[in-house]
């Protein structure tokens, strides 16, 4: 009987999650690998200030099990691509010239590789991380449909969001991460979530809060849902 | 100037003047972080987004431009954004990141970048 029980609660998935033991390991394990780049643990922001952003060298990963896809970053990890053309802080990699401001490629570092046992490893830790899950829960958006040229306009004319990232490649501003694949790598929740209030999540991040209703997030969402869905 | 009115200015100024270079030292960080993607990393409108902005970015740099704004058209911009003062909707509302000294020490870092560094 108590056989028959545990067999049904790691069907269901409520013992699928790795042992508090083994979560303190690969802890300790990430913290040395990946806590010089990466916080792993929510800084003290207003302590730290907004220099903190200066300093900054990987995005924050505190709330990662809110915002990533568990198999996106698991086979991530075990073969990074640039995701932020000018790196996480772009006006560090980034150098006046005749033609106007350029990306300096000396100045960005390539995210190290890991081997398929500790991407998993990593992914299942870091997918545990979840500090944020009210802020997902205040979220009012179901995934739909948008057609592309109304899609174009909000993500261009309306919004603005291509001055600062692409929506394919070769096309949009440099300095935030490319969104061809944002449907791919986040959790819609997210999505939705951190268009809405950026700085709920980062108090440092240099994404906007546009002031956007529940709508006009959910249309930015459907986009990148429209364009994520056909990415490589 | 009588003597008091001297040592009163004096006064004002060894009081105010560290104060003034830290609210420019914040201002041009805050520059750094926040605008130098668009606006330049010399603030002349030059930045490594521009090349896909449908609107250029204002010269920060430039005088007579700058000139033909009040501080407090230039803290509006960057609160609202653009679109409050009839400008373009890429210059983002910034008031969800930063707070009102945030942006005072902004403005102040612009009129420093106009007006005031010679460039």
């Amino acid at each position: 009987m108590r056989l028959k029980l545990l067999a049904g609660l790691l069907l269901t998935g409520g013992l699928l999650q790795p042992s508090p033991g083994a979560l303190a390991d690969t802890g300790q394990w990430l913290q040395s690998e990946c806590g010089s780049c990466h916080a792993l643990e929510k800084p003290d922001y207003p302590a730290l200030g907004h220099v903190e952003r200066v300093t900054r060298k990987g995005p924050p990963l505190h709330f990662a099990g809110n915002k990533f896809q568990a198999g996106w970053l698991e086979s991530w990890l075990q073969d990074p691509v640039r995701i932020r053309p000018a790196g996480v802080f772009p006006p560090g990699a980034v150098v006046p010239s005749d033609e106007g401001d350029v990306i300096d490629p000396a100045t960005l570092e390539e995210h190290p590789a890991l081997d398929a046992k500790q991407a998993k490893r990593a992914a299942d830790y870091l997918m545990v991380l979840r500090p944020h899950d009210e802020l997902i829960a205040a979220t009012i958006y179901e995934p739909g449909s948008i057609a592309r040229r109304m899609g174009e306009l909000n993500f261009t004319k309306f919004n603005g969001c291509d001055a600062c990232h692409s929506d394919g490649p070769g096309y949009g501003g440099l300095s935030g991460p490319e969104l061809y694949t944002a449907w791919q790598r986040l959790q819609p929740g997210f999505i939705a979530s951190f268009i809405a209030d950026p700085a709920a999540w980062d108090p440092h991040t240099l994404m906007p809060k546009a002031g956007l209703n529940d709508s006009a997030v959910g249309r930015l969402a459907n986009y990148l849902k429209l364009i994520g869905e056909e990415a490589p | 100037m009588n003597y008091s009115a001297t040592l009163l200015a004096s006064l004002l100024l060894a009081g105010s003047l560290p104060a003034l270079a830290e609210d420019l030292e914040h201002g041009e960080n805050l520059y750094t972080i926040y605008c130098t993607q668009c606006h330049g990393v010399t603030g002349n409108g030059d930045g490594v987004n521009v090349p896909a902005m449908s609107v250029q970015p204002r010269n920060h740099r430039d005088q007579g431009e700058m000139s033909a704004r009040t501080d407090a058209e230039l803290f509006k911009a960057v609160k609202e954004g653009g679109k409050s003062i009839n400008k373009s909707v890429l210059m983002p509302p910034w008031s969800g990141n930063l707070s009102d000294d945030d942006i005072h020490a902004l403005v102040r870092y612009m009129r420093h970048l106009c007006c005031e560094s010679g460039g």
